[in-house]
């Protein structure tokens, strides 16, 4: 993992223009954006900006597709509060402040060779499209692909798009659940720590990424390590309040670190101590 | 064409368990196969049966007067089906629906609950083979129903 704190402009919020939005679930928006004057902004799978809606407030987005040569940075975002709704809000044209990337990576270079389970809850899968994105596009380079993806019912799945076609997709095994459903659903139906009882890995060379809601965190890592996947080789998204976005602020502080400069992403065994804890 | 016995070995249920053991339960046993729709049991029936799931789905599901049916989890190769048959009054807590042609194992549970009161070891083997599945159910239940992603009802 690669901490990339910009060394310039970190404070600074940068004109960016939305220019693509599509509506993934009730109250969750993809925005695709692009610095005012041209160009794309930098990320890594993993890494997240701060959005800043002007004369509302800023909030840290993770990056859900890297700017490339397939367009721009996507940021998905789900309205949860008065930053989030008036990001949800925004049009293709609106401008709105950037800052970032923030943030360290997932480890995909350490992935290499090894077989990768990406297991994703509710709005998790946006900081992990990436990472899927990058396993396809570097097959060859990777063991078995297994995504296990849970949500609360059919109504709160993202990226149906990309879901339809890596269930096509020869090169990953896509696995998903929701906790509810009526008839019509016709897949499958309970909890996600069944899909990974599904799983078959030699545990000496496995890696799992995860990111969703704490509470999903914890149970998908207890059924990780109940399955034989080494708490080492299991790296987490820590979702925290980050304010300042390098490491000065204490806002985002988890323990000894601080989820925007050490984080957001951890490798268990390093945080597993802290994962229990109420109100830390 | 292959036998009963070596279809029943294969299932992940059955992993490991002793040649006396193992005939008792494939005794009471038969192939059977339903289709896309088909209701293997319904919900207050006499749950005269379990099931060894070899290839397709099922869906348990609870229906509801005026709406769709609801469905609480699904079930596919390798899993179990049917615990009902363990615990008195013996009646099916859910309906069993085949979400696709689905071939199964069914076990005579009449016979079964005879043989485990004649033979209390092999009671307790099968005891310890269907208490972790009923653990695991139980526990997805209540992930299930804490709603662990958060998002709003």
């Amino acid at each position: 993992m690669s901490g990339s704190v910009p060394e310039k402009n970190s404070l600074t919020p940068q004109i960016s223009r939305v220019v693509g939005r599509r509506v993934e679930a009730e109250n969750v928006v993809t925005l695709w954006l692009e610095p005012e004057g041209g160009g794309a902004w930098p990320g890594s799978p993993g890494q997240f900006n701060m959005l800043y809606v002007f004369g509302i407030g800023e909030v840290p987005v993770s990056v859900s597709q890297c700017a490339s040569d397939d367009g721009p940075i996507w940021h998905t975002v789900r309205a949860v509060g008065p930053v989030s709704a008036a990001l949800c809000r925004l049009q293709v044209g609106s401008t709105l402040g950037v800052r970032g990337p923030f943030g360290n990576a997932w480890p995909l270079d350490t992935a290499e060779n090894k077989d990768v389970l990406v297991v994703a809850g509710g709005l998790g899968l946006a900081p992990l499209r990436p990472v899927v994105r990058h396993l396809l596009k570097h097959r060859q380079s990777y063991g078995r692909v297994a995504v296990l993806y849970g949500c609360r019912s059919r109504d709160a799945i993202i990226f149906s798009d990309d879901l339809k076609a890596w269930t096509q997709d020869d090169e990953l095994e896509l696995l998903v659940t929701v906790d509810r459903a009526d008839q019509t659903w016709g897949g499958r139906v309970g909890a996600i720590t069944n899909l990974i009882e599904t799983q078959r890995f030699d545990p000496r060379s496995v890696m799992a990424m995860v990111c969703g809601p704490s509470l999903m965190m914890r149970f998908v890592v207890a059924a990780l390590a109940s399955a034989g996947c080494p708490e080492s080789s299991i790296f987490v998204s820590m979702e925290r309040n980050m304010k300042c976005a390098i490491g000065q602020c204490g806002r985002c502080q988890y323990g000894p670190h601080f989820v925007c400069r050490d984080g957001p992403i951890f490798r268990y065994d390093k945080i597993e101590p802290l994962f229990r804890i109420a109100d830390i | 064409m292959e036998k009963l016995d070596q279809i029943i070995a294969r299932h992940p249920f059955m992993k490991g368990m002793k040649a006396d053991h193992f005939q008792a339960v494939a005794g009471c046993g038969r192939n059977v196969v339903f289709s896309e729709g088909d209701y293997i049991f319904h919900e207050g029936e006499s749950a005269d049966h379990f099931y060894l799931l070899r290839h397709g789905r099922v869906a348990l599901e609870v229906s509801v007067p005026g709406r769709l049916a609801i469905q609480i989890q699904t079930l596919e190769k390798g899993d179990i089906v049917g615990a009902s048959w363990l615990v008195p009054p013996y009646r099916w807590a859910w309906d069993a629906k085949a979400l696709e042609t689905t071939r199964l194992v069914e076990f005579d549970a009449i016979c079964m609950r005879e043989k485990c009161d004649a033979d209390h070891d092999f009671g307790y083997e099968l005891m310890k083979r269907f208490a972790p599945a009923l653990g695991r159910r139980l526990q997805a239940a209540r992930l299930q129903l804490l709603n662990i992603y958060g998002t709003a009802d």
